[in-house]
């Protein structure tokens, strides 16, 4: 670990930073702000580790954070009976047959020896009528299933169980997924990966919004199960009544912000584990092979290394990290909303993070996660403020002023873009730059 | 005063030198040929000539003019040709199109020059609405020298032109060369096969780890025992 | 039993052929950009759809304009005149953004995934200038005769019960698209610039070495890139109505049909829209209609007959990309090997 000065000068000034946001706005935004800022870190981690370790760049990262967010509910929410009465078993069941074609096919394309148009129609054929299997098995289960409440339920539900568990399965979905990608992708050049990625994680994203009877779709899936306590019941609760007339401030308020510290206490804990899990990785005989495949592929290649492997190997690692972060995600939101994944805002902003903070090096990516994701949410008012100071000449009401105001939030996306693009050109190393061992 | 020359050239690629004082000319009308071990710094010192190495000692020469600071496409404009060993053909044009490309430096009408393309390599003519992509090694390397020989070129610089093909077509090759050398033009040729390619050459240099070793006239060279035994297999 | 197969054809022409052919031609040009920036400049153009979204912004803005100063083309779309400054203003663009960002990484040699990740900072950027411009939300700017042929007027003219509907924008889509892409083959077959830059983006180190000017190829493959990113952005919002964020959407079907067609080959650009559009709508359509129609009797089956819910349209261009990228990679016309 690299505690030089200008790291902790830079990490202090975060914090300045966020005591800024805290005092001018308000503490309850500062404690939000932060919460975000280290899941954003965790995310960046997990980027940073195929990036920096394998330079592999991955577009994908909205649908491991997708999955880690399926995890959430798939763990926490407590099962719907009549759900699984009604269709459950042949829903497995529905599945189990779409993943037995998956399999029978790759196995009949690798192991048969026929010629390849033979193979290709056979494999065709599998798929086709394995399809046809599924659908027939899934369909009427999936509708009755998302017949049951589909106003409260409409869905299968989850184990029940506590939702921080959740954050390590959401970690072994998307490790899952990767893997399977993995061995698809990996052996294409960089583009081809990150457009592979990318329409990956669409699917996954349209998957998650289509099957209702997972997920429950676009209704989405509210009230998650928290692992801090809720404001309500803290309300309840004399200390917090002493503490909060000590400090001087409402109970409600109070209350607020001792959840919020909770959640960051949790996640604390969570990224200082991962980045130096990391650390540990990076520094080890593995991680110095990783980066000499990463300088000298074909070199590497050459001296016996299985690249794609190893490549498999990040790829998976640094997904599942990914995962944890969705998970972590909506564990913090206590609701799961498909239709808030976008790629803007997780895949690219995610990148941004990465680059600005330092591709390469784990500090700086937790350093830019807490940097960019600050920026990306204070741009708002700043974007506000600042069209309110251009503006402050023109008449109340000219279109113009109006048009700028309204407009003004938009400027964070060209901001994001300059940032990015100043980064690459003029200090592509980024704020904490690896460290050439 | 020859031709082309490449005099005293010392140079290489990042900080090691892998020429030292290595001289290498051709005259108009004649072939020089270029042999040596593998190693030996053949297709270097070609390259010095063209251009696409920069030297930290020597001078390049043409008609007098040093060149020794051109790039190598103001060489082209000067009235060199170069073939390359490999990909030296654009593999999804046809072969007329290949020509074309060739005399892209030329605004004049390029006919004349392109039906005496075909008429030294007739098979070109048949197939020029193919793309060279699809063609044969030997005739992809017609291709290749036609595509040189599009600019008129004063000099023509060739490296290993025969590699990968089979006897006859480097006979066919070889037949070609020296016609063109007839036209006038000043042939410099880098070639692993040096026996075949000696018989040819009215010069010869024979290179080892970038010095000249020999230098004589092809035929002398062949006769001379010490370069049979050493490069030409006895 | 004639009657039945004529109607089965015209419900497939109405919901499969017709929108197939223009979203077809919409996505071949902006395959058409995407694959000219990869043959030439040898990376993959995340920004492209943003570039389309910024074209059409334009062509709206001037289209508001002559609008609102009473000039019409009559039945056809006024945004027809504003096209061409729509065009000019984005190869501006293309070619400053080139000029002030990507020229920088071509002098540096950097490897390709640099220059994708620098076309992300651009998407941003122009994400956010084409927001701020003219703001999120949903524009009109269609005018002219709605339809070449009505629904209804083709039901009186043949007799049948199912209607085929042709609207202007798809008849506009589908000649312009025809006009273009002559030309530009046109442009690369038959000139000595056009083949300069096929030449160039065969062979580099030759092409330089037979006198051919890079930056040359590069600014005409800009000039190029920007005015078929405008000419398909509105063409598209003419079509489905302009709204920015889809274009970011479009980005995947628009290189899944560059790669399926074998990218850094125009006519692979050209044949894999066609590929990609089709199989959307057919893996996407109910079946169910027609199949009543071409089987005797009263029998018609339970459910819609549908291979994939519509709500998957994208997931189909993506699975076909995958599925190319498995069996042959350099796509169907063979282009650039990986």
């Amino acid at each position: 670990m690299n505690w030089s000065l200008k790291n902790v000068l830079l990490f202090a000034g975060m914090g300045v930073l966020l005591i800024l946001v805290g005092t001018m706005q308000s503490w309850n935004v500062a404690l939000a702000i932060l919460n975000m800022c280290l899941i954003s870190a965790v995310m960046a981690l997990g980027v940073n580790i195929q990036w920096g370790y394998a330079g592999l760049f991955n577009a994908g990262v909205m649908g491991f954070t997708a999955l880690g967010g399926l995890a959430a509910i798939v763990i926490s929410v407590a099962p719907v009976p009549a759900a699984w009465d009604a269709g459950g078993a042949r829903a497995i069941l529905g599945l189990l047959a779409g993943l037995a074609t998956i399999a029978g096919g790759i196995w009949l394309w690798k192991k048969l020896r026929v010629s390849k148009t033979a193979r290709i129609w056979l494999t065709a054929l599998l798929a086709v009528s394995g399809y046809g299997l599924m659908r027939l098995i899934l369909d009427p289960a999936v509708d009755a299933i998302e017949a049951v409440e589909p106003a409260l339920t409409g869905f299968l539900g989850g184990f029940g169980l506590p939702i921080m568990f959740s954050w390590i399965v959401g970690g072994l979905f998307a490790a899952i997924v990767a893997w399977a990608i993995g061995k698809v992708a990996l052996g294409l050049r960089s583009d081809y990966l990150a457009i592979a990625t990318l329409g990956i994680s669409e699917i996954i994203i349209y998957f998650l919004k289509n099957e209702d009877w997972l997920t429950r779709g676009v209704k989405n899936v509210n009230g998650l199960p928290r692992p801090v306590p809720y404001e309500i019941d803290l309300q309840g609760a004399l200390w917090l009544h002493d503490l909060a007339a000590w400090v001087g401030i409402p109970v409600v308020e109070a209350s607020s912000l001792i959840v919020k510290l909770n959640y960051a206490a949790l996640f604390l804990v969570v990224l200082v584990a991962i980045f130096w899990l990391s650390e540990r990785a990076l520094k080890s005989p593995w991680g110095r092979m990783m980066r000499a495949i990463r300088d000298n592929e074909i070199a590497a290649g050459a001296m016996g290394k299985n690249v794609t492997g190893r490549h498999l190997q990040v790829f998976v690692l640094g997904s599942a990290v990914i995962g944890i972060a969705g998970a972590m995600l909506a564990t913090l939101d206590g609701q799961f909303t498909p239709a808030s994944y976008q790629p803007l805002r997780f895949t690219f902003l995610v990148w941004v993070m990465v680059i600005v903070g330092g591709s390469g090096n784990n500090l700086g990516s937790i350093l830019g996660g807490f940097v960019i994701w600050f920026f990306w949410i204070e741009a708002e008012p700043i974007g506000l403020a600042l069209m309110n100071f251009v503006t402050s000449g023109m008449a109340l009401d000219s279109p113009l002023r109006l048009h700028l105001l309204e407009n003004a939030a938009h400027t964070r996306l060209m901001t994001m873009g300059l940032v990015l693009l100043l980064v690459l050109r003029f200090s592509p190393r980024g704020l904490i730059p690896e460290v050439k061992r | 005063m020859t031709y082309l020359a490449g005099e005293g050239m010392c140079g290489g690629y990042g900080g090691v030198d892998i020429l030292h004082q290595c001289s290498i000319g051709v005259d108009k009308g004649e072939v020089a040929v270029v042999v040596g071990p593998n190693g030996a710094g053949k297709s270097t010192a070609m390259k010095a000539v063209f251009g696409m190495l920069e030297l930290r000692e020597g001078q390049v020469t043409m008609d007098g003019q040093d060149i020794s600071h051109l790039k190598p496409e103001q060489r082209v404009q000067l009235g060199m040709g170069f073939v390359p060993q490999s990909a030296n053909v654009f593999t999804s044009m046809t072969v007329e199109e290949n020509l074309e490309m060739g005399a892209f430096i030329r605004r004049d009408d390029i006919s004349e020059t392109m039906s005496g393309v075909y008429e030294l390599f007739p098979v070109l003519r048949e197939k020029r609405r193919q793309l060279a992509g699809e063609l044969s090694g030997g005739q992809r390397q017609q291709v290749a020298v036609g595509r040189a020989l599009m600019t008129q070129p004063k000099v023509l610089m060739l490296d290993e032109p025969t590699a990968g093909v089979s006897p006859m077509v480097m006979d066919e090759l070889f037949d070609r060369i020296i016609e063109i050398a007839r036209t006038g033009i000043a042939i410099l040729m880098v070639e692993q096969n040096a026996r075949q390619a000696l018989s040819i050459a009215d010069r010869g240099y024979v290179l080892v780890q970038g010095r000249n070793r020999y230098t004589d006239t092809g035929t002398a060279l062949l006769a001379n025992i010490e370069v049979r035994k050493a490069f030409l297999g006895g | 039993m004639l009657i039945d197969l004529l109607n089965a054809l015209a419900l497939i022409g109405n919901f499969v052929v017709v929108p197939g052919i223009a979203y077809g031609s919409q996505l071949a040009l902006g395959a058409l950009g995407v694959t000219m920036v990869y043959a030439v400049l040898r990376f993959s153009n995340f920004a492209h759809g943003e570039t389309m979204s910024f074209g059409a912004m334009v062509t709206i803005l001037v289209t508001w304009a002559l609008q609102a100063h009473g000039f019409g083309l009559g039945p056809l779309p006024t945004a027809l005149l504003a096209l061409p400054v729509g065009m000019i203003v984005t190869i501006g663009l293309c070619l400053g953004t080139d000029r002030l960002i990507y020229r920088y990484y071509r002098e540096k040699k950097a490897v390709p995934v640099t220059y994708l990740i620098v076309s992300v900072g651009v998407l941003f950027f122009l994400s956010g200038l084409i927001r701020f411009i003219i703001g999120p939300k949903d524009q009109v700017f269609a005018d002219g005769e709605r339809f070449i042929m009505k629904a209804r007027a083709f039901k009186e003219m043949t007799g049948l019960d199912q209607g085929l509907a042709i609207k202007t924008s798809q008849g506009i889509t589908v000649i312009t698209a025809v006009v273009i892409v002559a030309l530009l083959f046109w442009f690369l077959n038959r000139t000595r610039t056009g083949k300069s830059m096929r030449a160039y983006s065969d062979n580099e180190d030759l092409a330089l070495l037979s006198g051919i000017n890079p930056e040359r190829v590069v600014m005409i493959t800009w000039i190029i890139t920007g005015a078929l990113a405008a000419i398909a952005g509105t063409l598209y919002g003419l079509d489905k109505g302009y709204k920015p964020f889809t274009y970011l959407g479009l980005v995947l079907p628009i290189f899944a049909s560059a790669i399926v067609g074998g990218v850094g080959n125009p006519l692979g650009a050209i044949a894999g829209g066609f590929v990609i559009a089709f199989s959307e709508l057919l893996v996407t359509f109910a079946y169910k209609r027609v199949v009543g129609y071409l089987t005797p009797g009263d029998w018609v089956p339970d459910g819609l007959v549908q291979l994939l819910s519509t709500d998957y349209k994208l997931a189909v261009s993506f699975f076909i990309l995958v599925i190319v990228l498995l069996i042959k990679p350099t796509g169907i016309f063979s282009g650039k090997t990986l």
